[in-house]
């Protein structure tokens, strides 16, 4: 996993509340076997729409996403999250997330910050305004900032620990893989094996 | 302290243990299939790593296979891409697969036990819910997501925190005609599709000792159904006489061994469970749903429920939802529903003692005009041995379709589905709406069930005959 501390980059505004994970990626994506490539689903059905935001080539480069409140109700899809980075987010600003969503970005490494509904109005009017905006997500101070804007963020120290060392779950865990290495030494001797 | 089975299990698999952490549990057992694997392998490439245990890890092609003309290419391209994908990590990661057509290809619930890698005490995964089958073996066995899957290929271990435990006791004889099916399904018509929520059931009892290792299968394999994430039965004499002599079953001296310490993993006497039920299997009958839920279910005997007759309006607006989909009517008898499709199969009833009950009761009869039945055996052994012992004879002679094995109808992710409107019963596991094929509407049965109403078309038992 890609580690985080800093990220600066554009934003897309996505003036959208209760963005569901069918939205962010649509149910005939699943089907496909992989884990990378899913940028071409992400919001497939506004994707149609020429005026949608992230048709804009303006909003091309960017890497934020600003979304309304309940953003990622819906299914457990790990799609959704994949979607999102394999696009380029790094980060998506919202007044609230779906628990499960928030969940799975966390462990992913895709930021997911929960800023308060007015800041999230005032950053849409920037980055709407002028989207050159820089915005820039500071993990290590747990804060947004943009332009006139510091705005502090809430994160565990021990997610906010873990993205920054770039650890998905697995790295976590082989972190004891000498627990492991003994453990196997203590298997009773009669298991079975399939080679 | 007096413990049960499950946490006797779960103990010896501890590989670390931290305050405020989950408990890092070692996996005996991991068994991959092609619909939840394919982002796991592609986990693994992305971030350069290996199968910490390659030899500890058994594929198999069950879930989209098709059951006919299986040395053709698969027709629908996602079951193909999912297949041929599967066949690719195999070879790359080093993992032994089982392709169609080979001789221990099969559902991947029926392929472990019969090689023998299923056995007492173990811990077991599978990216699928059904991995609860293994339970009947007193192996602690459960389904995972496809992260979770990946963090198994990875280093052989699942971080967990600790499942609740729950008794179902089932005294009593069962009556002739009613089998470990109508016990399952009469525990989850008892305890709601959520009554085992959080918990690793364990069963318990008379009844169920006097099951077969393939009826106690048959139990622990919808405890699922029943909301648990687990259920298990001690592993006894039955269990032993299964286990032994099959290819991955430990030999001479180590057989020995293995026997010592099985017997004392069942549950301490004294041993306290989170919650306890009681059936009795003297006053169980054949037993069948009318809903779109494994819990909706009555004695074959009865009639469709009214909804009005539900205290909970939860109950009740589930009840009414369900007839609407269904197409049935309150007060209607269950013996008097028709059916168009008669599915015998799946790994809950798709093993060889399933297929030779269903075939003593079609011997020498047909099955009825405008019923379409399907004999889908659990695994390529399975329907080896039916051949042997004649059975595909019968089902033939009867007029009912004899396939290769794989989960089909099931699910209905190759082409063995309903179509919309069709009526089925079914010896799986799953009555959802749609489960079987968009529209389609499934009654859950057992074996004996499925046989005798492929004959007369109605939702009937052998005794009706
Ligand atoms: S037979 Fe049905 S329940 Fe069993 S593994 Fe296959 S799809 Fe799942």
């Amino acid at each position: 996993m890609e580690k985080f501390t800093v990220h600066t980059g554009r934003a897309v505004p996505l003036r959208y509340s209760n963005v569901d994970t069918d939205q962010i990626i649509p149910a005939v994506y699943l089907k496909r076997v992989t884990r990378t490539g899913f940028e071409d689903g992400l919001f497939a059905a506004w994707r149609t729409d020429p005026d949608f935001v992230l048709n804009k080539p303006e909003y091309k480069d960017g890497t934020i996403l600003i979304a309304g409140p309940d953003f990622g109700t819906g299914s457990s899809r790990e799609h959704a999250v994949w979607a999102l980075q394999n696009y380029g987010f790094k980060a998506v600003l919202s007044s609230r997330f779906a628990d499960i969503f928030r969940g799975n970005s966390l462990k992913g490494g895709l930021l997911t910050v929960v800023l308060p509904q007015p800041v999230i109005e005032q950053l849409w009017e920037m980055v709407e305004a002028d989207p050159a905006t820089e915005i820039t997500v500071d993990l290590v101070n747990r804060e947004v900032r943009a332009k006139d804007i510091v705005e502090p963020f809430e994160l565990d120290d021990y997610t906010r620990w873990r993205l920054m060392e770039g650890l998905d779950d697995i790295d976590l865990t082989l972190r004891h893989v000498d627990a492991i290495a003994e453990y196997e030494k203590r298997r009773k001797p009669w298991l079975p094996v399939t080679q | 302290m007096a413990r049960t089975m499950a946490e006797k299990v779960w103990e010896e698999h501890v590989v670390r243990r931290a305050e405020g952490e989950p408990d890092l549990l070692y996996i005996d057992l991991h068994l991959i299939h092609e619909v939840t694997s394919p982002q796991a392998f592609e986990g693994l490439r992305l971030a350069n790593r290996k199968l910490r245990r390659p030899d500890l890890t058994i594929a198999t092609e069950d879930h989209n296979v098709p059951t006919e003309n299986i040395f053709l290419p698969i027709a629908d391209p996602v079951s193909r891409t999912q297949v041929e994908t599967l066949r690719k990590n195999a070879a790359e990661f080093g993992v032994r697969l089982h392709p169609m057509g080979d001789i221990d290809q099969g559902i991947v619930h029926v392929i472990g036990p019969q090689l023998g890698l299923t056995q007492p005490g173990m811990t077991i995964v599978c990216g699928d819910s059904h991995t609860s089958t293994h339970g009947a073996f007193g192996a602690l066995a459960f389904g995972i997501g496809t992260s979770q899957v990946e963090h198994v290929m990875a280093t052989q271990t699942l971080p967990m925190t600790p499942f609740k435990t729950m008794a179902v006791n089932v005294e009593g004889k069962l009556k002739p005609g009613v089998t470990a099916k109508d016990i399952i399904l009469a525990v989850i018509a008892q305890i709601g599709t959520g009554g085992g929520q959080g918990h690793v059931i364990e069963y318990r009892g008379e009844a169920i000792r006097s099951l077969s290792m393939e009826a106690r299968m048959t139990i622990c394999n919808m405890s699922i159904e029943a909301g648990a994430r687990a259920g298990m039965i001690a592993p006894d004499q039955t269990t032993f006489d299964y286990l032994k002599g099959r290819p991955h079953a430990p030999k001479g001296e180590l057989w020995d061994q293995a026997v010592e310490y099985w017997k004392t993993l069942p549950t301490d006497e004294g041993a306290v469970f989170d919650k306890e039920v009681f059936l009795n299997a003297d006053e169980l009958s054949p037993f069948v749903t009318w809903g779109t839920n494994p819990g909706q279910g009555v004695p074959l005997d009865s009639v469709v429920p009214d909804p009005e007759s539900f205290t909970d309006p939860v109950e009740r607006a589930a009840a009414e939802k369900a007839l609407a989909y269904m197409d049935l009517k309150p007060g209607t008898r269950m013996r008097d529903i028709k059916i168009d499709t008669v599915f015998l199969g799946s790994c809950t009833n798709g093993r060889i003692e399933d297929l030779r009950a269903a075939a003593e009761v079609l011997k020498g009869r047909k099955v009825a005009d405008g019923v379409r039945m399907l004999v889908v055996p659990g695994s390529q052994r399975v329907k080896q041995q039916a051949a042997a012992e004649g059975l595909d004879e019968i089902f033939k002679a009867a007029g009912a379709e004899w396939r290769e094995a794989g989960c089909s109808m099931c699910l209905g992710m190759n082409p063995d589905t309903l179509k919309p409107g069709e009526r089925s019963a079914s010896t799986s596991n799953r009555n959802f709406e749609g489960r079987q094929g968009k529209g389609g509407r499934t009654h859950l049965v057992s074996p004996l069930v499925a046989a005798a109403t492929a004959v007369r078309g109605t939702l009937s038992s052998p005794a009706d005959l």
